[in-house]
């Protein structure tokens, strides 16, 4: 009798185990197939800053370095949230950023440059996020680092915060660089 | 003049109501693929809605990127690979058969083999003749029942 009553505790314990590993998982975090593949080739114009034209860029012009992409936009809220964090990572130059300008327009963007800084070394212009699209972006912003090869090693989805900067993103470069 | 003034107004207005009628599907066999495509697809951004139902900005690109596709002539097979390849296979709403997914497709089996064995096992050790009586019981019940 005694073991019978303990079914309903033990359901419970069972269920409260799952409830408490399913519950803290983020479902926003998917996998993404992209890591370990080469990045998806690309030719887009730059972003003028000062208007002028600057010619276009491809990631075929970082190979042999290693080197970040941040997928940002004007329109985006969580990008500010980053933001900050981006402007010190450019600082210390430990490996080239490059932004990738999303469904933007040129002109907000280069006023959300001039207001908030600019970290990037350059920003390509995905107007028609099609390219977006090649890269597997659903949640701006989104942060790649890419080998020298050219291959994909890590994505983030949504904003980089400093504890991923520091615990995941720095010691990958460090490793890329020595290898 | 006024009959005049008012074909003419109506003249406009039918001009109007054919602009507003343009179609949205242009070629409607593309169209149903699409649908019959996107409706097997989650939609990355609103993750309970399907690809054909979202109104994301992202679900209405990657909408008129598989019209593209479809238009290519490829075949239903690939429009989903070209998407599984970028996203990843969370945007199937079928999850394809392999290691990772094994105990998500066996899981409800597994769970009805326990249940049907546990079934078993409880009617097995349950006394058979639970209902019958010994010989002095049936005496006992005989005599109560004729001297009430």
């Amino acid at each position: 009798m005694k073991r019978v009553l303990l079914i309903p505790l033990l359901l419970f314990v069972a269920l409260a185990v799952f409830l408490a590993v399913g519950l803290t998982r983020d479902p926003r975090e998917v996998p993404s197939p992209l890591v370990g593949r080469p990045a998806p080739g690309f030719s887009l114009p730059r972003l003028a800053l000062d208007g002028t034209d600057t010619g276009r860029f491809s990631p075929a012009d970082m190979k042999g370095k290693v080197w970040m992409l941040n997928v940002w936009a004007s329109w985006c809220v969580s990008c500010r949230e980053e933001h900050p964090l981006l402007l010190d990572f450019a600082r210390s130059a430990v490996v080239p950023l490059v932004g990738l300008n999303y469904k933007d327009g040129g002109a907000d963007a280069r006023r959300w440059l001039a207001q908030h800084g600019d970290p990037y070394v350059l920003s390509a212009v995905d107007a028609d996020g099609r390219v977006g699209i090649d890269y597997g972006v659903y949640g701006v912003p989104e942060t790649y680092v890419i080998d020298q090869a050219g291959i994909i090693r890590y994505k983030q989805i949504g904003p980089l915060s400093a504890d991923v900067l520091h615990a995941k993103v720095l010691p990958l470069i460090r490793d890329l660089r020595k290898s | 003049m006024r009959r005049l003034l008012i074909l003419l107004l109506l003249g406009l207005s039918l001009g109007a109501q054919a602009r507003e009628a343009a179609p949205l599907a242009q070629d409607e066999a593309v169209e149903q693929r699409l649908v019959a495509i996107a409706e097997e697809l989650r939609c990355l951004v609103c993750q309970n809605e399907s690809l054909a139902g979202s109104h994301a900005p992202l679900a209405e690109d990657l909408r008129s990127e598989i019209r593209t596709l479809i238009r290519q002539g490829k075949s239903d097979a690939q429009v989903v690979e070209y998407l599984v390849s970028r996203y990843g296979d969370f945007v199937r709403y079928r999850p394809p058969l392999k290691p990772t997914t094994w105990l998500l497709w066996a899981g409800p089996f597994v769970f009805l083999v326990l249940g049907l064995g546990g079934l078993v096992l409880y009617l097995r050790r349950r006394p058979v003749a639970a209902g019958a009586l010994s010989d002095a019981e049936r005496k006992q019940a005989e005599s109560l029942l004729e001297n009430p």
